[in-house]
């Protein structure tokens, strides 16, 4: 008898790996994020998940609710006398609410991970169909967690380290949450200092008015290109669409040696109105790329009927082709804003004069022994939200404009 | 003649469409052929060149005056001054001149060969013709005067110096050399730095795709809060590079970095790892002593997580394309979840995969900030993009760094003949 075939092996295996993923998480969460002593127990919890696993597998709900509900207390109440009352390493007496909140919490997220993994898998044998569901299930679940896992950590330790300060750093590292009780203007010193002592606002000025420049005269230029590439017969135009994108094959590193040494010598190095040059000129191949697409999609018809109404092609343009067009225009605006905004390598090797500095630009130059990490972690959520603010905001348009134009970065 | 006819004004209206393509696409032209075109070029260039980082400022000529003697007296001699000091370090200045006035009340008494005096505007001016001058020269130039009246310093120095000379330019000189391209390919490092370069890219790529479908993979199933997820996924790729990266550099920094503290914390180290700047580290696997390149795979984990999101984007938006009947056909005729991904979901998404490949290789292998942030190219993580701005501004050979950026175009050449090649069609 193949034990693998076996339902109940899945319950096993769903309640071990999920019980004991749960509590290293919170007992993490726990140890970082306040300052309660806990030991790392992973025993009980192990134990505890299997006879839930097996659980899960004997008994299929009929009323979900209440299912989840006796589940997630049985799970508790498991641990907790598994543990022999003390799931944390102490007993539950000291630090009493914060005990039971993260035993409800583990609880709940183990008992659901389990629920749902073994879903319909029953404990005798069953077909290799539902072997594989199942392991599919158990695969997507840890997937998941993986993922937002790793995205949201480095941005986490972000935030966090820009709100504390230098001693309470170096002197627990591990130390990550956040102190409410201290006053407004010492949780967020960091970001008072770089506005007043840094003049962070000069710089965030400059990084709004050359992304929005850039992204003026990439409209500007792309729309009528795209538009001709797209709409207009000429010779080499198929030659043309091919060839933009090997334009944006190249990288600004191939660039930058040349084009520093000749603003040098034209006095354009080290001033913004350089950088509006240099941007557009690696964003309208892109641009254009992604524009032509979508007035391709565009009926010709339209433009033909235009044509017979007596419209020039710069009326097609204006009042045809753009306000057909604006998700599409929205979406390379966007994404041409984004490229603008977090651009480094040309900020970096052209600018010089403080005054002038973009954000990245400037946050480079806090990278040094005499400034603090958490000030460099401050700047580094200064540059970072205002870019996630529009791309949550406008996350639809953004999605579509990174599919159709960016398999740069 | 009537068949003539509509064709011959097709061709009046084929021409005026050209023209007008013409019109609307030329501003893209001159600014891609200003910023890209000509850059490219002059890259090859500036290859050939000893051009260091200094000889970029213009070089120019000094000279500075000096008064020597009693100024108060009338009746004294005095000694004018002037020193003169190139600013060049490799090219000879050519016809080279400098003029000054001279104020009321003094008397030439005697005066050094290259210079003349002249009367312009009733204003005595002495002008001194220093023809050529050579590289980092310098010299200086004697008047006697007479004063006729007291003077003071400020009467001499009120006018000011007028300096004119030719110099050749540096970067549109014609001396070529080979030097930039013998430097680079014999330092020994060159070779190592491919090495680093086409891990970097390989794992990188490779690392990033297949997590993107993996993530794929579980985001499209459809589950409460999946918008939201999504939108988290990209982070990485959506934030500035600068923030993403100093923050992982905070994280696993060696004295103040969580990682390391959770590490020892947990007992899996003894003492604290620098992730980002420790060349090699062993470790031993099943017995086995595996010496592994610790920054190298650092650089390469941060270029995984931080475009995963791209991938992930294409391959779902290519995975939600495929029509879901033919999923519920396969549920019906029994085929696992694994066998629906391998017979159904793979076959669909293989093009765009080989696409993402081919394009993810190419950026990543043009990839610069990334490493330089992290590591700035320490530790065996120096890859040719690195080196480009390690050679032109670090060690500010302009010359060399020109000639390493001119090995990344000549590899780039390559993978787009190959991308063009292997690009299917519809994809493209």
């Amino acid at each position: 008898m193949a034990f693998w075939r076996l339902g109940i092996t899945g319950g096993f295996l769903a309640g071990a790996i999920w019980a004991s993923l749960w509590q290293l998480l919170v007992c993490v969460a726990l140890i970082i994020g306040s300052d309660v002593q806990i030991e790392l127990q992973m025993g009980p919890a192990f134990i505890t998940g299997i006879i839930m696993g097996v659980f899960a597998t004997l008994y299929k709900p009929n009323n979900a609710k209440i299912y989840f509900l006796v589940g997630i207390l049985l799970y508790a109440l498991l641990l907790f006398l598994c543990s022999f009352g003390a799931p944390f390493g102490s007993l539950l007496t000291d630090n009493y609410w914060c005990m039971i909140v993260s035993l409800i919490i583990i609880s709940s997220l183990s008992f659901i991970s389990i629920s749902l993994t073994v879903g319909s898998l029953n404990a005798g044998m069953v077909t290799k169909y539902f072997i594989e569901a199942f392991y599919s299930r158990l695969m997507w679940g840890l997937g998941l967690v993986f993922f937002i896992l790793i995205v949201s950590i480095p941005f986490y330790v972000m935030v966090l380290t820009s709100l504390k300060n230098q001693q309470s750093l170096l002197r627990n590292p591990l130390d990550l949450s956040i102190d409410f009780s201290v006053a407004p203007e010492k949780l967020f010193n960091s970001y008072i200092e770089l506005f007043v002592k840094y003049d962070f606002l000069t710089l965030l000025l400059n990084s709004a008015f050359v992304s929005v420049v850039t992204v003026f005269i990439t409209l500007l230029f792309s729309i009528p290109g795209a538009y001709a590439v797209a709409k207009l017969r000429f010779p080499a135009r198929q030659w043309l669409s091919s060839s933009i994108l090997l334009i944006y094959l190249i990288p600004a590193i191939i660039l930058v040696i040349p084009l520093y040494s000749v603003f040098s010598q034209l006095g354009l190095r080290n001033s913004l109105f350089g950088l509006c040059i240099v941007y557009p000129a690696t964003t309208i191949p892109v641009a254009l790329y992604m524009l032509k697409g979508y007035f391709s999609g565009l009926p010709s018809e339209l433009d033909d009927a235009g044509l017979m109404d007596g419209l020039t092609r710069w009326q097609i343009i204006l009042k045809i082709s753009i306000p057909l067009s604006v998700p599409a225009i929205a979406s390379v605006a966007l994404y041409v804003f984004m490229i603008a905004w977090n651009e480094f390598l040309f900020a970096f090797m052209f600018l010089d004069d403080v005054k002038i500095f973009t954000l990245s630009r400037g946050i480079v130059s806090l990278d040094s022994t005499e400034v603090p990490r958490q000030h460099l972690m401050a700047a580094a959520v200064v540059a970072t939200v205002p870019v996630l603010f529009i791309f949550l905001w406008f996350e639809k348009f953004l999605v579509s404009g990174l599919t159709s134009g960016s398999v740069k970065g | 003649m009537e068949t003539g006819k509509p064709k011959k004004t097709e061709g009046v209206i084929a021409r005026r469409e050209k023209r007008l393509a013409l019109r609307l696409l030329s501003p893209t032209f001159l600014l891609v052929i200003a910023i890209v075109i000509f850059p490219l070029f002059a890259n090859f260039w500036i290859s050939f060149k000893p051009i260091s980082l200094a000889d970029l400022g213009a070089p120019t000529i000094f000279v500075k005056e000096r008064i020597k003697g009693n100024l108060e007296q009338t009746g004294e001699k005095l000694v004018i001054e002037y020193r003169y000091r190139t600013s060049s370090m490799k090219y000879p200045l050519s016809n080279v001149s400098f003029s000054d006035i001279l104020p009321d009340g003094v008397k030439l008494i005697q005066i050094d060969p290259p210079c003349a005096i002249e009367t312009v505007s009733a204003k005595t001016v002495i002008k001194c013709e220093l023809g050529a001058v050579e590289p980092k020269a310098r010299g200086r130039i004697i008047l006697d005067v007479m004063s006729e009246m007291p003077l003071t310093k400020e009467q001499f120095n009120v006018s000011e110096i007028n300096t004119q000379f030719e110099a050749t330019n540096i970067l549109t000189s014609l001396d070529f050399s080979f030097s930039n391209y013998v430097k680079i390919f014999s330092a020994s490092e060159f070779f190592e730095v491919l090495k680093t370069t086409i891990y970097y890219t390989f794992f990188g790529t490779a690392g990033a795709l297949i997590l993107g479908l993996f993530a794929a993979q579980i985001m499209q199933k459809a589950f409460p809060g999946r918008a939201i997820i999504r939108g988290i996924l990209l982070f990485p790729y959506v934030a500035p590079v600068i923030a993403v990266a100093f923050s992982w550099v905070v994280l696993f920094d060696p004295f103040s970095g969580s990682v390391n503290a959770m590490m020892i914390e947990l007992g899996v180290a003894e003492k604290p790892v620098n992730f980002f700047g420790q060349r090699f580290a062993m470790i031993s696997l099943f017995g086995f002593q595996i010496k592994l390149p610790v920054a190298l795979s650092m650089v390469i984990l941060f270029e995984v997580w931080r475009y995963f999101p791209l991938s992930f984007l294409f391959i779902l938006a290519r995975m939600q394309s495929i029509p879901s009947d033919l999923y519920e056909a396969a549920e019906m005729d029994g085929a696992t979840p694994f066998q629906q991904f391998w017979y159904l979901s793979l076959p669909h998404i293989v093009s765009i995969l080989a696409v993402l490949f081919l394009l993810r290789f190419i950026w990543t292998f043009n990839k610069f900030d990334d490493i330089f942030l992290l590591t700035g190219g320490n530790a065996g993580t120096r890859t040719l993009t690195v080196n480009v701005y390690e050679q032109a501004f670090a060690v500010s050979n302009l010359g060399a760094g020109a000639a390493v950026a001119v090995v990344i175009f000549m590899f780039l050449l390559l993978f787009s003949i190959l991308f063009i090649k292997f690009t299917p069609k519809d994809e493209a």
